[in-house]
């Protein structure tokens, strides 16, 4: 075990909420304090009005988990599930309220883009600045200046004050001085929502050699995506303990199955006249699931119940990645075809043959629309799933395919290459028999 | 490394501020240079406080009032305090705010808290060295020939960091937890003025009291810095036993204080 860089035991954090002001003033104190001291003088008891209670919560609790040099681990959950938390204690941050961490290493925390930046100063002295905040030497930012001016492309901007910035180009600045850090074990928050793609994807691609150094790297992330390409294993926190820790297809499996089942809508909302009430995802073998392969037919069944009866409906069925880019769509309102009317409780479904999917998350979006185009039902995330598999099982033998196709782009159209040497080679995602023989799918 | 739950009291880690010292010089450096930063007169910002204070007093004091100033014209008599007074409640009213101000890196990264207000104090010194030229500048001025006693000034300067050291660790402690603390400091400062011998002589003052008076750790710092360059006389041995160690009282029960709150500022700032 000498080589676990990362500990932790029955880790806990409490917090104070509710209707106290987060900071409070020096009077007030003074003031609570001499109240309670005349009170108790007075009656023997010391009050303490009921409406003041303090309410607590576990933001972590009975946290408990081992983590081996070059790891790579991804740690997911809902919003408020302890996640940033976990990271902050673990950064030094702030303090646990009971259980303990070791920690073999240094430590480099990515919260945020851009920390201890100040608009005053020039990129230049920003870097420095940030450089150092973060844990830099001098002399080792001195080392690696131009390499981060170069990473961010901001070589004619670097001596301009940095409120002069585009908000991309301070991204850039921010996780060009964070991604030299090089440290050996690596806290990252969620920092990748934000940035164009074609800066999260250089992102992605420096986290990637960071890992492949043979750093240890803990990743906070909702992008389910950048979890599978990365890390080999997932903590899943839920309600700040932890509810899954294992291989990160099994961890973001359930994740995702648990979160599909909060999509269940009971009540409409405000001017909606359809409800949603459940979408079951089925593949080529009608096989209820939400692990698709790239050759899979997509069937979406569509539960729903309309309030009175609505005359020639439109639905619609989009599939679009993680990050939410629409990637493609079954619309009516371009097809043509709709029901005659709909009433009550009612099931429509659209398959989609041979999704041509690369090996990514995505998300299922249904949209209802009444015959003069107005909203039945707010276009809203239903569901959902994964695209999985290894991309030499469907055609596609590069070495580094199954890395690089969490990052590509999703939809795969098939296409010809005319060579340089004459050759013409076609690519197509190939049926995938699983008892082990290849054909060109949608046959 | 171990992450555990903190208990109790203890001092801050000097080691670890010793191994983070260059981050204590970025802060600074950033101070500096972000308030110097579009201005067009730039460091002689430094001079107009200190220097028109005196002007002020010296018309207002000096001239209508009268007051003695133990032999020497009054500009200068009050210029030697108000050199190290404006130190002090420049550092401290940055320091009051630092940590609150720095909420952005406090609550996204780790460094020992402590570096925040030691660089307020660190970075008044450039101020601080500005106004000193000055000084002696009239001291030539006024042909004010400096004793041996003025060797005392690096003293006297590591005794004004200290004191205001002491001051900032409180202040900027108090002020991440109860935010109306930054709003009483200017006001602090200002009735802290008149405590402290600076517009007039603690020789005004019968000898008695005079150690009651020196319960205010400026006292002693300025009229350490008469005695060092204006070599104004004795009977003032009192004063020095009494503030000098309350400077240091009130520098070790700051870092303890702080010490103990460092630990909440990134859950409440």
């Amino acid at each position: 075990m000498n080589d676990v860089v990362i500990r932790v035991e029955n880790l806990g954090k409490l917090y104070r909420i509710g209707k106290r002001e987060p900071y409070s003033t020096l009077r007030d104190a003074l003031a609570r304090t001499f109240s309670r001291a005349l009170s108790r003088a007075y009656s023997g008891r010391s009050s303490g009005n009921p409406g003041e209670r303090d309410q607590y919560i576990w933001a972590l609790k009975g946290v408990s988990f081992e983590v081996r040099k070059g790891e790579v681990v991804g740690i997911i959950g809902a919003n408020g599930a302890g996640k940033s938390t976990l990271l902050k204690i673990l950064s030094r941050i702030t303090d646990p309220t009971e259980g303990h961490a070791e920690i073999n290493g240094r430590v480099g925390s990515l919260l945020e883009i851009g920390t201890g930046f100040h608009p005053e100063l020039t990129g230049h002295e920003n870097i420095y600045f940030s450089g150092a905040v973060l844990g830099m030497k001098k002399s080792e930012i001195d080392r690696r200046f131009d390499e981060i001016v170069a990473f961010a492309e901001l070589e004619k901007f670097i001596d301009t004050p940095v409120k002069y910035y585009s908000s991309g180009m301070q991204v850039r600045l921010g996780f060009a001085i964070a991604a030299h850090l090089e440290p050996e074990i690596m806290l990252i928050d969620e920092v990748l929502a934000v940035g164009d793609a074609a800066f999260q994807k250089k992102c992605l691609g420096k986290i990637g050699n960071v890992v492949e150094e043979g750093n240890t790297v803990l990743f906070v992330s909702h992008n389910m995506g950048a979890i599978r390409g990365l890390c080999q294993r997932a903590i899943w926190l839920n309600e700040g303990k932890i509810a899954e820790d294992g291989e990160t297809q099994r961890v973001v499996s359930r994740y995702l199955t648990a979160v599909q089942e909060g999509f269940i809508q009971r009540q409409p909302k405000d001017g909606e006249r359809v409800i949603i009430e459940r979408v079951v995802l089925r593949n080529s073998q009608g096989e209820k699931t939400l692990d698709f392969t790239p050759d899979d037919d997509l069937i979406v069944e569509v539960y729903f119940r309309a309030l009175d009866r609505i005359e020639k409906p439109y639905f619609s069925v989009t599939v679009a990645s993680r990050l939410g880019w629409r990637l493609f769509r079954a619309d009516m309102t371009l097809d043509g075809h709709r029901p005659d009317y709909i009433e009550g409780d009612g099931m429509i479904a659209c398959k989609f043959k041979s999704i041509r999917l690369l090996p990514q998350s995505y998300v299922v979006r249904i949209g209802v629309r009444a015959k003069d185009r107005s909203k039945l039902t707010g276009t809203r995330d239903v569901g959902f799933f994964n695209v999985i598999g290894r991309m030499a099982d469907f055609g596609f033998a590069a070495e580094i395919a199954d890395r690089e196709a969490w990052r590509s782009a999703p939809v795969v159209v098939p296409y010809e290459w005319h060579l340089p040497d004459g050759r013409v080679i076609s690519v197509d995602i190939k049926h995938y028999d699983k008892r082990g023989k290849s054909d060109e799918v949608g046959g | 490394m171990i992450i555990r739950p903190s208990r109790g009291w203890g001092f801050p880690d000097l080691r670890e501020i010793w191994e983070y010292r260059e981050l204590l010089y970025f802060f600074a450096w950033r101070s500096i240079k972000v308030r110097y930063k579009q201005t067009v007169i730039g460091a002689l910002w430094a001079l107009i406080q200190p220097f028109f204070t005196m002007v002020v007093f010296t018309v207002i004091f000096g001239i209508l009032a009268r007051m003695p100033s133990e032999g020497v014209p009054y500009p200068i008599f009050t210029y030697t305090a108000l050199v190290p007074w404006t130190y002090f409640a420049n550092s401290i009213t940055q320091a009051s705010r630092s940590i609150v101000d720095n909420r952005g890196i406090i609550t996204k990264v780790y460094l020992p808290r402590l570096i925040i207000p030691a660089a307020s104090v660190l970075s008044e010194l450039l101020d601080f060295t500005v106004a000193f030229l000055l000084l002696m500048g009239m001291m030539m001025f006024y042909s004010i020939m400096p004793t041996s006693a003025i060797l005392l000034v690096p003293l006297l300067i590591l005794l004004s960091m200290a004191t205001a050291l002491g001051v900032a660790l409180w202040m900027s402690a108090l002020n991440a937890i109860y935010r109306d603390v930054q709003y009483a400091v200017p006001f602090l400062v200002q009735i802290w003025l008149f405590a402290t011998p600076v517009a007039y002589s603690s020789r005004l003052l019968p000898e008695a009291w005079r150690p009651m008076y020196g319960i205010n750790p400026m006292v002693g710092v300025i009229e350490g810095f008469r005695w060092a360059l204006l070599g104004s006389g004795g009977g003032l041995e009192p004063i020095f036993t009494v503030s000098i160690p309350i400077t240091l009282l009130l520098l070790v029960t700051g870092l303890l204080y702080f010490r103990h709150m460092e630990k909440t500022f990134a859950d409440l700032v």
